[in-house]
């Protein structure tokens, strides 16, 4: 017979997460109470859990780069990555969305987060996109609007998180590192950031398929409003 | 000399910690600055101070992001007029501060032969100087300025730190040992392709449970990977943590937890639907959870 007991702290954190409780404290009392259950002291747990936050300082080293970032977007670095993409073709879907994916893979994996939902897509990328689908189709659809906007949500997202492990510095390979160390695995950050390079790869190769399809969806539209209008 | 590069991050959190107490803005001002000393005192005096009083200045940590107590205030930032007529004048000058970081850092390892995380500490240390010269900004708005960043991240900042500890917990009360046996309960023969399918949809899924990927990691990857793919099959455990969480990741796209990522978007964007973004990311999500499963397979053995 298994013995489930061991398996109470993630049964914590999944009842925690689904009530929207604060992060840090559903993590906090899942790992006392796994503790507990493996039959350790409270000072015990205490003890490993300072020990190993002390341990891995390292994960929290890109505290470091912040007062450098937010002196250069004081001094408008977003405002110079706008005029980089605004100064690009505005000629299809496709273009937009896809030139903006590979500026933020690029900057991302030296660490400069400078796209975002509400700071890049929202003002930028979206009136972009729709503005780029209106001058192919003028008569699309309010739907199919909504549609060329949520594709450029995905391509922040689809951009962001298949890049963020490609800086060496970034937060994610800090926690990989710290996760395999605790069970006795050892790594240097250099040796790490280029096996994330094939999924991103293959990331934008998909993407690229799903932007033409996109694109040959506007147009279809666009021909059949045509034809329609005949 | 690690040491040095820790210590130096705490000064840094402390005078954030500084400038937040005298920032009469914000009107959590008292909480989000001994936030930031309790963790600023954590990073100087970790090897010195006991662990048991550093496992109460992280409980401290715990409840003053739990109760609410930590807030933004105001950091001097520049006006969109400065910004943009700034952003022309110094034009990709911008980017050099920010290159030199990830340059700097594998250099440092490549030619010191030592931890590319002093390379790290030592490349944001020179970056801020370039940057400083490039701009001629004063020092002390850098400050500012990163007291902005670190206090839009809040509590997160210590999360990854937080679930190293819990992954450890985890480690000692067994979880590896009993999900590795409920897994072999169903796979049969130890199938290699069928464990790792369970690693990396296991990633998915909790990752699409608890909107987080990084959580995800230390639970799975404690779980799944570390007893069966790594001990068991000894397969590559940088190959298999990278892609792993990349695999979680694939579980951000799908799920309505990560709501930055996804729900927000749809209202910014003022979707009728504000789960349109989740729907169109869904597909395209599955497959790279596919290509990063075949990865680990052909790569890590």
């Amino acid at each position: 017979m298994i013995d489930l007991w061991p398996l109470i702290g993630i049964a914590i954190i999944t009842i925690g997460f689904a009530l929207r409780l604060n992060t840090l404290l559903v993590i906090l009392v899942a790992g006392v109470v796994t503790g507990l259950v493996a039959h350790l002291d409270i000072v015990e747990i205490l003890s490993i859990l300072g020990a190993s936050f002390t341990k891995n300082r390292y994960m929290s080293l890109f505290i470091l780069i912040l007062p450098m970032i937010g002196l250069l977007e004081h001094y408008g670095l977003k405002e110079r990555a706008e005029s980089l993409i605004s100064s690009m073709k505005k000629s299809s879907v496709s273009k937009v969305t896809l030139s903006y994916l590979l500026l933020r893979k690029i900057t991302n994996a030296i660490g400069l987060s400078l796209g975002g939902h509400p700071t890049m897509v929202r003002p930028l990328i979206a009136p972009m996109a729709e503005a780029a689908a209106v001058t192919d189709a003028p008569n699309l659809s309010h739907k199919h609007r909504l549609r060329v906007r949520a594709f450029t949500a995905m391509s922040e997202n689809f951009a962001n998180f298949f890049s963020q492990l490609l800086f060496i510095g970034s937060g994610g390979l800090l926690l990989i590192k710290g996760v395999l160390n605790e069970s006795g695995y050892s790594m240097e950050l250099d040796d790490m950031y280029f096996w994330a390079l094939p999924t991103t790869f293959a990331s934008i190769f998909i993407f690229f398929i799903f932007a033409k399809l996109q694109q040959r969806h506007i147009n279809n539209a666009h021909a059949e409003a045509e034809k329609e209008q005949c | 000399m690690l040491e040095y590069v820790y210590q130096a991050t705490g000064l840094l959190l402390i005078a954030f910690s500084v400038q937040t107490f005298v920032d009469t803005s914000n009107s959590k001002r008292i909480g989000t600055g001994l936030f930031w000393l309790i963790y600023g005192l954590s990073f100087i005096f970790g090897t010195v101070l006991p662990d048991w009083f550093i496992g109460l200045m992280v409980l401290a940590l715990t409840l003053i992001a739990a109760g609410g107590f930590m807030g933004v205030g105001h950091y001097r930032h520049s006006d969109p007029a400065f910004r943009k007529s700034s952003a022309d004048k110094l034009k990709n000058k911008m980017f050099i501060p920010a290159l030199i970081v990830p340059i700097g850092t594998i250099m440092w390892s490549k030619f010191t032969g030592t931890s590319a995380l002093i390379g790290l500490g030592v490349s944001a240390a020179l970056a801020l100087a370039v940057a400083l010269m490039i701009t001629k900004g004063k020092a002390q708005q850098s400050l500012h300025e990163g007291r902005r960043l670190i206090d839009a991240i809040g509590w997160a900042a210590i999360l990854s730190q937080f679930l190293a500890a819990l992954g450890y917990l985890f480690g000692e009360a067994g979880v590896g040992n009993t999900v590795s046996q409920i897994v072999k309960e169903i796979v049969p023969d130890s199938n290699l392709f069928a464990y790792v399918l369970c690693y990396t949809c296991g990633m998915a899924l909790f990752t699409i449970i608890m909107g987080n990927a990084f959580a995800a990691f230390a639970v799975i990857t404690t779980g799944v990977a570390i007893p069966l793919l790594m001990i068991e099959q000894s397969g590559d455990p940088i190959i298999i943590g990278v892609i792993g969480m990349l695999s979680g990741y694939c579980g951000t796209l799908m799920t309505p937890m990560a709501a930055n990522f996804n729900i927000v978007p749809a209202a910014l964007l003022e979707l009728k639907n504000k789960n349109q973004i989740i729907y169109m990311q869904f597909f395209p999500a599955l497959i790279m959870l596919a290509v990063n499963t075949f990865l680990i397979y052909f790569l890590a053995f």
